[in-house]
């Protein structure tokens, strides 16, 4: 498997090259601009640039990651939400009703006011959804680091201009991270509700609560047929990231463009970071493989013998 | 053990169960019976706390767990489930999905109860198997021991055998009724499969349209049918028109026939009477004769389709040796001890 991302990493470069010398397309490909140090000064060199390059990969890596994590743990979160289809009745404390009411998510009997919490998640998760997997991603960037900050409370605000630690970054994290909920969020609600409502009934026969048939039944069978779609969203988390230059987080594409600025060996500083995104997500595409042939149901995802 | 009283559901608006009551009594197998979208599955769920009542209530063990505006929900209800598509959970093997419902047991104890279930479905030795490498025969035994483990007051099976091949759904349906009746465990199996219902069932009530229509044992349903349809649709047999000559005596093209029973309709009254192929005798020097339209070989014995010379047809079972052809004329007499009549419509 890691063969063969190598194998397609190797055959992007020869690709590249081989573009490079034929037909009208000629390019004098200096690839020692990227090792270059301080001391060729005179020949328009501050690098050595490839030192930069992985400067830039640190940020993409550190920026997915993080925003990863939050999207796996929110999405899961957000997606559970969205299969509940019981109200979830709360008894509202110390407040009694005179009169007797009744709607679809808040009702009284014998003066006691009880309210579906079971319908705001579930309405909150599909808003949320709608939301987030709707707005084009570099809007939501733009809208989170421009215009969030003015329409929270004046302290809150001059907070996150002033004093929000990385800005760029947190401001990167943050959004990627909340975007890619929405999208995973679909995949778990996808994967939950692809198991037969039998196993549901057969768990809750055997005296399982609600929660217990989520813990023990629906989670650990849903998470691993929506492997292969969530390796997918973490791939998409690092090339989205790619969007975070746009408020100035100095990740890979926007340290590429940096080197191009300063060298003019834009193909050069291209090809490297090309490079090193295909491998960056051939090494997630193999971990998640891993993980996918260790935790499989069996019988059930039919991976190729290898 | 387990009492329904008056019991409306309703699914999506429309009515799926009427007025329906039944009573189970402890140790007892019991069925219903009826075609699919009768409402069958819907009583069961509601058993089990899955659907909610929108009139009558269900009492279980004397306890009210559903009435309407009170659900008790699926697991406080201590109930075993079986399922068509047996539902057993993939990601766990053979012991862990029968210990599945164990979980307050200390693990000795869990391993020998699970060792025994095995044992008593015929499964010992397969504890580390995965579902899929099991059959489907062997899955339902799993799901059968699952169900049993947490020693539940009452199983509920939902067409527990249809997955299977005939010869081997009749194999297991008779192990699965020793094993209930050994452990003493009370439960309702729901199907579509008249076979079933009787070589399982203690009593069998057949639904229709979200009704019970009868509640009953299997020889009365066959031999006594209560209502028009549950006659037609429990085993096979013709209807013949005829009228009341006297109130225990029916004439019908087959000739006279004196029923057990007084009817209760006016003389000359218009009927129709069941006749069951098993009503239908060979007898070679009856006047009354037949000729076969139909044969069909069942081993141990022949159905024959006879017309009547008055044109009407009717079921006949012979011995498997009375190999007539179709086409002949064979003698033919009534021998019923239950003659069943309905008004004719």
């Amino acid at each position: 498997m890691m063969r063969g991302a190598l194998r397609v990493g190797l055959s992007v470069v020869v690709l590249l090259g081989l573009t490079g010398c034929a037909g009208d397309f000629r390019y004098n490909w200096q690839w020692s601009i990227l090792t270059c140090t301080s001391e060729n000064i005179d020949a328009g060199c501050i690098g050595p640039y490839f030192y930069w390059i992985l400067q830039g990969l640190w940020w993409t890596i550190a920026v997915a990651s993080a925003a990863w994590v939050i999207a796996f743990s929110l999405g899961s979160v957000i997606g559970i939400l969205r299969t509940l289809d019981k109200p979830i009745l709360v008894v509202v404390p110390f407040v009694k009703s005179p009169i007797y009411f009744r709607t679809r998510w808040i009702g009284t009997s014998k003066g006691i006011i009880t309210v579906d919490v079971g319908w705001f998640l579930h309405g909150f998760a599909n808003i949320y959804v709608t939301v987030f997997r709707n707005v084009p991603l570099l809007v939501q960037l733009f809208l989170w680091y421009f215009v969030f900050p003015e329409l929270v409370p004046h302290d809150a605000g001059m907070w996150l201009k002033r004093d929000l630690p990385f800005p760029e970054v947190s401001t990167a994290i943050f959004c990627l991270g909340l975007y890619t909920a929405s999208r995973v969020a679909e995949q778990v609600r996808a994967g939950i509700n692809s198991i037969s409502r039998g196993q549901q009934y057969a768990a809750m026969a055997i005296g399982l609560t609600p929660v217990q048939v989520y813990r023990y039944v629906l989670l650990p069978v849903s998470f691993r047929i929506i492997i292969p779609p969530l390796t997918s969203d973490f791939l998409g988390v690092f090339k989205n990231s790619s969007l975070a230059l746009t408020i100035g987080v100095l990740e890979l594409t926007a340290m590429t463009r940096q080197i191009e600025e300063y060298s003019y060996a834009g193909f050069e500083a291209f090809t490297a970071a090309t490079v090193l995104y295909i491998g960056v997500t051939a090494i997630v595409m193999g971990a998640m493989r891993i993980v996918e042939a260790r935790v499989r149901i069996p019988g059930m995802i039919s991976l190729q013998a290898k | 053990m387990l009492t329904l009283i008056e019991i409306d559901c309703r699914y999506n608006g429309h009515a799926a169960v009427r007025g329906l009551g039944m009573h189970v009594t402890p140790g007892n197998l019991v069925c219903l019976l009826g075609p699919s979208g009768c409402g069958k599955t819907t009583v069961l769920r509601a058993i089990a706390g899955f659907h909610a009542l929108s009139e009558g209530e269900i009492l279980l063990k004397g306890r009210q767990v559903s009435r309407p505006g009170f659900t008790l929900p699926p697991e406080q209800r201590h109930l075993g489930m079986v399922f068509q598509d047996y539902a057993l959970f993939p990601h766990l093997n053979v012991a862990e999905n029968v210990g599945f419902g164990l979980r307050a047991i200390p693990q000795t104890e869990k391993r020998a109860v699970i060792a025994e279930l095995l044992d008593t479905v015929g499964l010992g030795g397969l504890d580390r198997r995965y579902p899929h490498e099991l059959s489907g025969g062997q899955q339902q035994r799993v799901a059968l021991a699952r169900a049993l483990a947490p020693k539940p007051d009452l199983i509920l099976m939902d067409e527990p055998f249809s997955n299977l091949d005939v010869e081997f759904r009749e194999r297991l349906s008779g192990e699965v009724r020793d094993i209930l009746k050994q452990q003493g465990i009370t439960a309702v199996l729901v199907t579509h499969d008249q076979n079933e219902a009787f070589a399982l069932g203690d009593k069998v009530g057949v639904m229709h349209e979200g009704r019970l229509l009868q509640w009953d044992t299997p020889y009365n349903l066959y031999h006594e049918p209560a209502c028009r349809f549950v006659a037609d649709f429990i085993g096979q047999g013709v209807f013949l028109n005829g009228t009341l000559v006297a109130p225990d005596t029916v004439q019908t093209e087959i000739g006279m026939c004196k029923g057990n029973r007084a009817y209760p309709w006016g003389k000359d009254a218009p009927i129709e009477v069941l006749f069951r192929p098993d009503d239908i005798v060979p007898d070679p020097d009856s006047p009354l004769r037949g000729k076969v339209t139909q044969k069909a070989f069942k081993g141990a014995e022949f159905l024959y389709t006879l017309q009547l010379p008055t044109g009407g047809h009717v079921l006949s079972l012979f011995p498997s040796h009375a190999d007539h052809p179709v086409g002949a004329t064979v003698g033919i007499r009534v021998e019923a001890d239950h003659l069943v009549a309905f008004p004719r419509a």
